[in-house]
């Protein structure tokens, strides 16, 4: 039997008859009329009628009945049964003192404690990072002290996933950026007629730029996520804590070998994808402009200085460190439920990416001032 | 509550069988739940108490048999029955199963958002009271699941499960890893909201204290079927070794011992 409300108004004040079978669908009118009812005068609530009343309604009640108090005015219950008085009992009981709720209201000050918040958590977050990167120098440090101490098994491990493992893509990415190169600049140079200067377009723009930039942004892509995915389901799981309890350092077992192993990988990778890469231009080049083969290795060799390759090859440890510290740091800040870890995750990612991508122009503008 | 056997069965369950590949959890088996008790279902582990639970529940297909949830035969219901059927009942998961991105309050409003007509501002009201019925601080309903304790997280599954005022809730293992005095508070609420809210509760536990404090009746699940149900002072004399094993074992002792020392203090 679906719910009824229906109010007299009678010489003591309003009379709300309740029947039928409350639910939750119908608080918004209960609620509705008993508030109306109690603000206007003393209101008696008639509960005869109902089949099943439920908390909804009960607490509908107990509100009336304080918002009637604080009025001045009294709300009688009348016709409540065992179960529905009980009900109510309980329901007051779960309600809390008014002065126990603190609303927080929004104002300027609590947004410049969020902002300060904020930018203090920015400054945090650097130290953290600074922390770590000492962290690994000391236990390499260590390490070559004590090389019983260093997992080589575990570091061959950590090169194949992130350096062996990375080549296809690395290699297919870096051939389809010489070939797009040559493509380009072919179109431009030819309105000149200086097409064979495509070559040192070619060469410069890999070498000094491009081929590690790329393989970086790549590596930060997958590594990236991967250490933090490792770190952070290990430390999810307190994995991280049991060995410390067993003795094992979690910054040796863990974090050294994954960071060396980018080292040693990532100049690598930057190596391959600039063969790639300038085998995808001398190829397209090729195809396109006529360039023989042997013109782009003779141009190349003669007139790209060896310099360029040095610029590139020199920020691939650089990248190799922010990868993997951005990368262990944030497996570390995970907390203990499945959420936390894809938001450090995907974090780890976009951090790992943008600092790749900051470092690269703090080197271009440190290797203009110096003219290089 | 004791004099149920004359009424009608919430959960009427007929020859049920529940099989995975070639390993039989369930054959042959009957229960009856009656409106308003609390009936505790015991039983070794792996004998498929939670498979049970999640038979009823709809979260799972027995192989065979009939489930009869308040009239309604939960394997041959439409969809608009099932959904229907949904809101008279609410399930407790062993950990709470919150949903992690969303804080108490919100979690607790999830099946609220499926009543229509409802006000939002009442809508957040509601979820404070049933948070706070649940015996958690009333203001817990701006955390998040992540930041709750084991019981505080199983008070907040509470809550949800209580959402729509259903008619029946089940509750699997909902003292498990609390401390004592937690796992007494929770049975002193259960019984409460039992009693205040004419709540019909199954639920399954190894906690013999909670089965001595608030079980109208227990169901003894061994060889694939409810070997017994019946009052804990029937448990205590039935003959079937595991039976007596588990109501005579040590733990049983102290338990009971517990329960008279409080009946008489
Ligand atoms: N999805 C599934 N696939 C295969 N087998 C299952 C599945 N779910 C449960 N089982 C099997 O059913 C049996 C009963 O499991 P269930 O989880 O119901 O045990 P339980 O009585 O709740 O035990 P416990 O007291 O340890 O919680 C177990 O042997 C389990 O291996
Ligand atoms: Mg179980």
């Amino acid at each position: 039997m679906p719910a009824t409300v229906t109010t007299d108004q009678t010489d003591d004040g309003s009379v709300l008859r309740l029947g039928g079978a409350f639910a939750l669908a119908d608080l918004t009118g209960l609620h509705k009329a008993l508030m109306r009812a109690a603000a206007a005068g003393p209101v008696t609530v008639d509960l005869t009628e109902v089949t099943r009343l439920d908390t909804a309604a009960a607490w509908a009640i107990a509100e009336a009945e304080k918002a009637a108090q604080s009025a001045g005015h009294a709300l009688h219950l009348e016709g409540a049964d065992e179960g529905a008085a009980a009900l109510i009992d309980t329901v007051r009981a779960a309600l809390p003192d008014p002065d126990t709720q603190t609303k927080p209201a929004f104002s300027l000050l609590h947004w410049l404690d969020g902002f300060g918040r904020s930018v203090a958590a920015g400054g945090v977050f650097l130290s953290q990072l600074l922390g770590i990167l000492g962290v690994f120098i000391a236990r390499l440090g260590r390490s070559v002290l004590h090389p019983s101490e260093f997992r080589l098994t575990s570091l061959v491990h950590h090169c194949q996933e992130v350096g062996l493992k990375a080549v296809p893509i690395v290699a297919l990415m870096a051939f389809l950026i010489g070939v797009v190169l040559a493509f380009q600049g072919a179109a431009q140079l030819r309105q000149f007629g200086a097409e064979v200067f495509v070559v040192d377009l070619i060469a410069v723009s890999i070498l000094r730029e491009l081929g590690i930039l790329l393989t970086a942004i790549i590596v930060a892509g997958r590594t990236a996520s991967a250490f933090t995915a490792a770190i952070g389901s290990m430390k999810m799981r307190e994995e991280i804590d049991a060995m410390r309890t067993l003795g094992i350092d979690p910054a040796t077992a863990l974090i050294v070998p994954r960071v060396l192993a980018l080292l040693l990988m990532l100049p690598i990778l930057g190596m391959i994808a600039n063969a790639t890469g300038l085998f995808g231009g001398a190829l397209m080049s090729w195809i396109e402009l006529g360039i023989s083969p042997g013109l782009f290795v003779t141009r190349l060799v003669e007139n790209t200085d060896v310099s360029h390759l040095m610029v590139g090859t020199i920020k691939a440890p650089f990248f190799a460190i922010v990868i993997g510290i951005v990368g262990c740091h944030a497996g570390l800040q995970v907390g203990n439920n499945a959420e936390s870890l894809g938001r450090q995750t995907s974090a780890a990612v976009v951090t790992a990416i943008f600092s790749v991508i900051v470092i690269d122009a703090l080197f271009s503008v440190f290797f203009a001032q110096v003219g290089i | 509550m004791r004099d149920e056997a004359d009424q009608d069965p919430v959960i009427r369950l007929r020859s049920i069988r529940t099989q995975f590949g070639s390993h039989v959890v369930h054959d042959g088996l009957d229960l009856d739940v009656y409106r308003g008790e609390i009936l505790g279902v015991v039983g070794g582990s792996g004998t498929g108490k939670s498979v049970l639970l999640r038979s009823i529940a709809g979260l799972q297909r027995p192989t065979e048999g009939e489930i009869e949830v308040l009239g309604t035969d939960v394997r041959k219901a439409s969809e608009a029955e099932r959904a229907a059927l949904e809101r008279r009942w609410g399930v407790m998961f062993q950990d709470g199963a919150l949903f992690s991105s969303l804080n108490v309050r919100e979690n607790v409003e999830v099946p609220m958002r499926a009543v229509e007509g409802l006000d939002p501002d009442l809508r957040r009201a509601m979820a404070d009271l049933k948070i706070s019925m649940s015996g958690l601080p009333y203001l817990a309903g701006d955390k998040y699941p992540s930041e709750l304790s084991g019981g505080m997280r199983k008070r907040a599954g509470l809550a949800r499960a209580l959402a729509l005022d259903p008619e029946i809730v089940f509750l699997d293992e909902p003292t498990a890893g609390l401390d004592p005095i937690g796992a007494a508070d929770f049975d002193t609420l259960i019984r409460r909201l039992s009693d205040t809210m004419g709540l019909t509760v199954f639920l399954v536990t190894h906690d013999l204290d909670t089965l001595h404090a608030i079980c109208d009746r227990i169901a003894v699940l061994a060889e694939k079927k409810v070997l017994v149900t019946g009052t804990m002072d029937e448990m205590l004399k039935v003959d079937h070794p595991w039976v007596h094993d588990y109501f005579h074992g040590p733990r049983a002792r102290a338990a009971l011992a517990a329960k008279d020392a409080q009946k008489e203090g």
